[in-house]
């Protein structure tokens, strides 16, 4: 088992098996066992306080689990070192729930910032990938947006810019954290559009974290449910929809996003 | 035959206290006390943030321009303030000095007095605080606002120390700055006691003048470099850690800001001691 895991394969990129976490008397995650598709956009719903952003941070190596194991591409990322770890985490981005863009800097310098951190290329280069992400996520029609600060840019403006970041060093594995919170409806279909987009454009795979039914109905390839710290429901859309574990079935109805043998919205 | 009391059974209640007696005084020391463990944790992590950040001084990259940015906000962006405040502090000192040493007719030590106040105790003590004021609040809050909206974490995606960071420059710029503002006050404020001693009250600058170089001694102002250093050690400290570790929302930023003033400003002064102790010991005040 372990042997097959630490393959690379071919359609599963992330493979997580029994990953505990507690945090003093609380346990968060209680054995979480899931595949996460290569080039797909893999939605993990779930309701507040059950662990999601705890999950995320140990996809790409930010919290340590107490027990488990996570194979990215084959390779088991608990208890890497510093420097292995931080290879791993080369290959995603994330993209946070308010876009987290530093203050201090403009677009440009936000963008250019892994590049800065991580390599030493030159400024002619850095800046033309900066354009070219501007470009292709349509930010390049704003005028003066390059030396705009965060505090001037809308919400969507700013999950954009906050994408662009995440994509500059051509991740393999984009992370967002719950895309659509706080936006109206029709920035929602626009973040959705640009999340479907990108993994078709870039070729990435996609880990959503979400609690909007809606928007995870539109886009997902895969769904994931996580409750009580354990993943009670996880396949490809159609499978989920057609054999819902009860407590899917409730919270999705409760979000009137979708009624089962209905159709939907 | 009356029968003798039975004796207390293991589980009688204990008997009641007289009123106004509500816990046992050991009750009451335990009480006392009982904040100690998390005082002296609260330290630790402060010294344990103050050694890691040292430690990052080492490591590549070096990213001067966040050094250099960090030097201009402590240092630079204080030099009104600092110039102001000492100004008054050396005049206001100058003319509390000027009526106690009239009563003996010897107005001319004014620029002695005044020298060596501001080098030993009141430019660093007072540099320190006004920074604290402007620039450890501000570190505060940015480090805290920074932290509830995910920019802390945002960095440690990019394999970013936010350590090394944010909070090194800050560190070794307020180390810098403090001594060099520390400086400037101790020169402005010596020109705030000129317009008032000699411009004011008319004292002959020569006797004031020669009594002030032959009382005020370098040590006197390494001391109080040494001081300003201590100081913009323990601003930092104090300051990027209310920052970094604060949770919640616009409330606990605030909070957090208030917190890093308070427990700075009563470091300084808590510290002053400590190093005049210590400084008196290796710098022994010759006098006049």
């Amino acid at each position: 088992m372990a042997d097959e895991l630490s393959k690379r394969d071919q359609r599963w990129q992330i493979r997580i098996r029994d990953l505990h976490k507690s945090f003093a008397a609380q346990q968060v995650l209680r054995g979480i066992d899931l595949d996460i598709e290569r080039g797909k956009i893999n939605i993990i719903i779930g309701g507040s306080g059950q662990g999601k952003s705890v999950f995320m941070k140990h996809l790409m190596g930010l919290l340590s689990p107490d027990r488990g194991h996570i194979f990215v591409d084959g390779q088991d990322i608990i208890g890497l070192g510093d420097v292995a770890i931080a290879k791993v985490q080369r290959k995603f981005g994330m993209v946070f729930q308010y876009a987290a863009l530093f203050d201090s800097l403009n677009v440009v310098e936000n963008i250019a910032f892994p590049l800065l951190e991580r390599y030493r290329l030159p400024k002619k280069e850095v800046l033309e990938r900066v354009r070219d992400l501007l470009e292709r996520l349509d930010l390049a029609r704003v005028p003066g947006i390059e030396q705009k600060y965060p505090a001037e840019l809308s919400g969507g403006m700013r999950k954009r810019v906050g994408l662009a970041r995440a994509l500059v060093d051509r991740p393999e594995i984009l992370l967002y954290d719950e895309p659509t919170t706080g936006l109206d409806p029709i920035a929602t279909r626009n973040v959705d559009e640009m999340i479907r987009r990108t993994a078709d454009d870039f070729g990435v795979t996609s880990v959503v974290i979400s609690h909007d039914m809606a928007s995870t109905f539109r886009i997902a390839d895969r769904i994931a449910m996580l409750y009580e710290g354990v993943i009670i429901a996880s396949g490809e859309r159609r499978e989920v929809m057609a054999a819902p574990h009860p407590v899917l079935k409730e919270f999705v109805e409760t979000s009137g996003a979708v009624h089962f043998g209905g159709r939907a919205s | 035959m009356t029968a003798s009391p039975a004796p207390p059974s293991p589980q009688t209640a204990p008997p009641e206290l007289a009123p106004g007696r509500r816990f046992h005084p050991f009750a009451l020391a335990v009480r006392a006390f009982a904040p100690l463990p998390g005082a002296v944790a609260l330290f630790g992590e402060h010294v344990i943030l103050l050694l890691r950040a040292t430690l990052w001084l080492f490591r590549r990259p070096f990213r001067l321009r966040l050094f250099f940015d960090q030097m201009e906000f402590v240092g630079v962006g204080s030099l009104p303030i600092i110039m102001l405040v000492g100004f008054f502090t050396g005049a206001v000192t100058a003319l509390q000095a000027i009526l106690a040493l009239s009563l003996f007719e010897q107005q001319r030590y004014v620029g002695f007095g005044v020298g060596i106040s501001l080098a030993r105790e009141l430019a660093p003590v007072f540099t320190a605080l006004m920074i604290t004021a402007r620039a450890g609040s501000g570190m505060a809050t940015e480090l805290a606002s920074m932290k509830i909206t995910e920019q802390v974490d945002a960095l440690t995606t990019f394999a970013v120390n936010p350590v090394h960071y944010l909070v090194t420059p800050r560190l070794v710029a307020s180390a810098v700055m403090l001594p060099v503002m520390c400086m400037v006050f101790n020169v402005v404020g010596l020109v705030g006691c000129y317009v008032v001693s000699v411009i004011s009250y008319e004292i002959d600058f020569g006797q004031v003048l020669a009594l002030f170089r032959h009382g005020v001694d370098p040590i006197d102002y390494i001391e109080g470099i040494l001081k300003a250093f201590c100081f913009g050690v323990t601003m930092a400290t104090c300051a990027c850690y209310q920052g970094l570790n604060v949770r919640g929302g616009a409330r606990e930023v605030g909070l957090a800001t208030t917190r890093a003033v308070v427990s700075t400003s009563v470091t300084v002064l808590v510290l002053d001691y400590f190093l005049i102790e210590i400084m008196n010991v290796f710098f022994p005040y010759g006098g006049l």
